[in-house]
C-alpha cells in the first residue's frame, strides 16, 4: 500500500567515485564568489525612481566614471554572508584549543542579559539620571574586578587587551612624570616569553625595550631582572601565567626588586583565567594588569567581539586612572568625565583614552558570567581550565615532547617539535592535518622561545569525553607522523573548503584590493 | 684568499681584504622559512659589533640581523628588496645582505670558523 509512486527508499547502488557536478558545487559544500562577482554592475536590488534633475554643485569633485558597486537583491546578499558563516569554525561548532587565546564558551544567558532594553538600547550621551542602572552595573563590575584581583581601582574603558596594556603603561608613565623622573626612567624590561603586544606597547609610549632572558625551566629568574635594574628602568611587563603555560613562581621576588628600584610592575593579564579566585595579583605585587573580559569572563571573541580590556591599578597608580569613571554618591551614580572634575576627588588622571565609557555590552555579559557563577564558580572555572590542560598533557606526553619537562602546567600546555625530528612533518603540517580531523589547530610557532611551538588551551568548556576524543585524535596523528605517513600532513588540509594557502606568495605579492575585469577598470579611469 | 666566519646568531662574514660580505647562513634561512621581506641599512652607516644591521621577515617570524663585526656599510644588496627569495635560494652567494669595511679586524677572532660552526650546528 505504501510508496505507490515507486519512489525508491533504499540507498543508491553505484559504487563508482563521486561524479563531477555541473555547478562545481558539492551539495552544501559550495564555492562562494565575492559579492562583486555575484552582483552585476548594470542592475540594482532596490527599486528607486530615477532622481529628478538636480543642479550639480560638486565642481571638480564630481565622479567622472562609474562607481562600480555590484547590484544585489536582499536574498543574494543574505545568502552570500550566511554561506560564508557556514564555512566558519568557531567555539559554537567545535573544540577550539588556540593557546593564549582562551576560546571558551560564551553562555547564552550573557546574550539575553545584554539584550535587555535598559542595557542594549542605552546611548553614551544620555543624561546620567536616565542611565542609573547601567552605571550601577559598571560600578558592580568594577567592584568584582578589584575584589578578585586585590587591587585599588579599575579603568573600565579600554577596548581590548592591548588597549588595556597601553592604558596601564600610561598610568605608569603618569606616575613617573609626577615624581619628576620622566627624563631618566626610559627603559621597560620585557621577558623573551612575553606577548608580542608588550614590547609594542612600551615602544608606542617611547620607552626603550630591553629583553629579559628566560631560564631553563621556562620562567623568569629574579636575578636576571635585578641585573638589568637601575635608576633608568621604568617598569617590567611580565605575563603570568606566562606564554609557556607556567606560573612565574618568583613573581613576588621580581615585584619586590622592581619596587626597591623605584620602578613599576605591569602584569599582562591575558592568562588571568588560570588563577581567578586562586591568587590575587595585588597580593603578588602587581601595579597594573589588564583583564580580557573576552577571555577570562566569557564575552565573545575575535570577529564576534568586540574585546574589552579593563585595567586594575594598585594604590600607587590608582590616582592616575583615566576618565571617565563611575562614582557612587548620596544622590546616586555619577560619571566623572574630565580631569578637572577628577582633580576635585583627589585624582591626577592622565586623561581619556576612548570617546565614551567602554564596551557596555561586554560589561553586561561579563557581570552576568560572574553573578551566574559566583565567587566559588569563577574559581572552579580556573581550576577546571588548569585540570583540562594537564589532562591533555598527561594524555600526550609519551608521544609529543614537552620543552620544560613533563611537569604540571597551568591553563595551557606547550609542546615543541623535537618529537617530529626526522619525520619530514613540521608543526605547520601537523596543524593542517588537525583541520582535516575537524579541529581548529592550536597556536603554532608561538611562543618564540620554543622551537616549532604547539600551544594547546582547551579551556574549562570541554567535557572529559570531548578531551578524550581530542587526545585520541592527536595520538593517531602523532603515530601516523612517526611511522612515516608524511602525505597525510604535507598535503593537508584535504577536506577544507580551500586547500593549503600559499603564504609565501601572499606575503611577497599581496593583492589587497579586488580589481574589476579589464573593460570596467578602463571605464572607471 | 677569502675566509668565511660565523656568529652564534647565524650571520656569516666572508672577508676579502678589509671588506666583509655579510649575510645569513644556510641554516638560518632554512629555520626562517620563505623570506618575504628585508630591510637593509643605509650605505655609509657605521655599525658596531652586535648592533642591529638589518631586518629579515619570513612567513614565520621577523628577525634582526646583527653586525658580526664593527665597521662601515659600503654596499647593500638592494636586489633582495625585490627578490627576497634569493636569501633562501643562495644565502651565501647571491643572497648576501651588505658589505662592511672592517674597523676592527681583530673582532673576527670572536667568530667561528666553518668547521667550528658545523660543530655548533650539530649541538643545536
Amino acid at each position: 500500500m505504501l510508496n505507490r509512486q515507486g519512489r525508491p527508499t533504499t540507498p543508491g547502488t553505484s559504487d563508482s567515485a563521486a561524479p563531477h557536478t555541473f555547478t562545481g558545487n558539492r551539495a552544501l559544500d559550495q564555492t562562494e564568489p565575492l559579492l562583486f562577482e555575484v552582483g552585476r554592475l548594470e542592475t540594482t536590488g532596490v527599486d528607486y525612481e530615477a532622481p529628478k534633475k538636480v543642479k550639480a554643485r560638486l565642481g571638480g569633485l564630481a565622479r567622472k566614471g562609474e562607481i562600480g558597486l555590484p547590484g544585489l537583491s536582499e536574498p543574494e546578499a543574505m545568502r552570500h554572508y550566511v554561506r560564508l558563516s557556514q564555512k566558519n569554525y568557531g567555539i559554537d561548532t567545535g573544540l577550539f584549543p588556540l593557546g593564549s587565546c582562551t576560546m571558551k564558551h560564551n553562555p547564552r544567558l550573557n546574550e539575553r542579559m545584554a539584550r535587555l532594553p535598559g542595557f542594549g538600547d542605552v546611548h553614551p550621551l544620555q543624561p546620567v539620571s536616565t542611565v542609573q542602572g547601567a552605571l550601577e552595573l559598571m560600578h558592580t563590575l568594577a567592584h568584582w574586578l578589584t575584589e578578585l584581583t586585590g587591587m585599588d581601582a579599575v579603568a573600565l574603558s579600554p577596548k581590548a587587551g592591548a588597549h588595556g596594556e597601553l592604558c596601564g603603561m600610561m598610568a605608569i608613565k603618569a606616575a613617573i612624570e609626577a615624581k619628576g623622573e620622566a627624563e631618566t626612567r626610559r627603559i621597560v624590561l620585557v621577558p623573551d616569553s612575553a606577548h608580542g603586544t608588550n614590547p609594542a606597547t612600551a615602544a608606542l609610549l617611547q620607552f626603550e625595550v630591553r629583553p629579559v632572558p628566560v631560564r631553563e625551566d621556562g620562567t623568569v629568574d629574579p636575578e636576571s631582572v635585578k641585573a638589568l635594574l637601575g635608576p633608568d628602568v621604568a617598569a617590567i611587563m611580565l605575563t603570568n601565567p606566562n606564554t609557556c603555560g607556567l606560573f612565574e613562581k618568583d613573581i613576588v621576588a621580581i615585584a619586590d626588586a622592581m619596587h626597591d628600584a623605584g620602578a613599576y610592575f605591569y602584569c599582562d593579564g591575558a592568562n588571568y583565567n588560570a588563577i581567578v579566585g586562586k591568587a590575587r595579583p595585588g597580593d603578588l605585587g602587581v601595579d597594573a594588569m589588564h583583564i580580557n573580559l573576552h577571555k577570562t569572563f566569557s564575552t565573545p571573541h575575535g570577529g564576534g567581539g568586540p574585546g574589552s580590556g579593563p585595567v586594575v591599578l594598585s594604590e600607587r597608580l590608582a590616582p592616575f586612572a583615566p576618565v571617565p569613571f563611575v562614582r557612587h554618591t548620596d544622590q546616586g551614580f555619577e560619571l566623572v568625565e574630565d580631569t578637572h572634575q577628577a582633580e576635585k576627588h583627589g585624582a591626577h588622571s592622565f586623561g581619556r583614552i576612548t570617546a565614551f565609557q567602554g564596551q557596555m555590552g561586554m560589561f553586561v555579559r561579563a557581570l552576568s558570567y560572574m553573578l551566574s557563577h559566583g565567587a566559588d564558580g569563577v574559581r572552579q572555572a580556573s581550576e577546571d581550565a588548569v585540570l583540562n590542560a594537564n589532562y591533555i598533557r598527561a594524555g600526550l606526553a609519551d608521544l609529543m615532547s614537552l620543552p620544560f619537562g613533563n611537569k604540571p602546567c597551568m591553563h595551557e600546555v606547550l609542546f615543541d617539535d623535537h618529537w617530529l625530528k626526522d619525520t619530514g612533518v613540521s608543526t605547520l603540517d601537523f596543524a593542517k592535518a588537525m583541520i582535516d580531523e575537524g579541529y581548529h589547530p592550536m597556536t603554532v610557532y608561538f611562543p618564540l622561545v620554543v622551537h616549532g611551538a604547539m600551544l594547546i588551551e582547551p579551556t574549562e568548556s570541554e567535557s572529559r569525553a570531548s578531551l578524550d576524543l581530542f587526545i585520541a585524535t592527536l595520538r593517531d596523528l602523532a603515530m601516523a607522523a612517526k611511522r612515516g605517513d608524511k602525505e597525510r600532513f604535507t598535503g593537508a588540509p584535504y577536506f577544507a573548503p580551500v586547500r593549503r594557502l600559499d603564504e609565501t606568495r601572499a606575503a611577497r605579492n599581496p593583492v589587497l584590493k579586488w580589481m574589476p575585469p579589464e573593460p570596467i577598470s578602463e571605464a572607471a579611469e | 684568499m677569502s675566509e668565511t666566519r660565523y656568529s652564534k646568531d647565524h650571520e656569516y662574514i666572508r672577508v676579502e681584504g678589509d671588506v666583509g660580505v655579510v649575510g645569513i647562513s644556510d641554516y638560518a634561512q632554512s629555520q626562517l622559512g620563505d623570506v618575504v621581506f628585508v630591510e637593509l641599512p643605509a650605505t655609509g652607516k657605521a655599525l658596531s659589533k652586535g648592533a642591529e644591521a638589518a631586518v629579515v621577515e619570513s612567513v614565520k617570524a621577523a628577525s634582526e640581523v646583527y653586525a658580526p663585526v664593527s665597521g662601515e656599510v659600503t654596499a647593500v644588496n638592494s636586489a633582495l628588496e625585490k627578490a627576497p627569495g634569493t636569501i633562501n635560494e643562495d644565502p651565501q652567494g647571491e643572497g648576501w645582505f651588505m658589505k662592511i669595511k672592517l674597523s676592527n679586524p681583530s673582532e673576527l677572532g670572536d667568530l667561528m670558523s666553518e668547521a667550528d660552526y658545523k660543530t655548533y650546528l650539530a649541538s643545536l
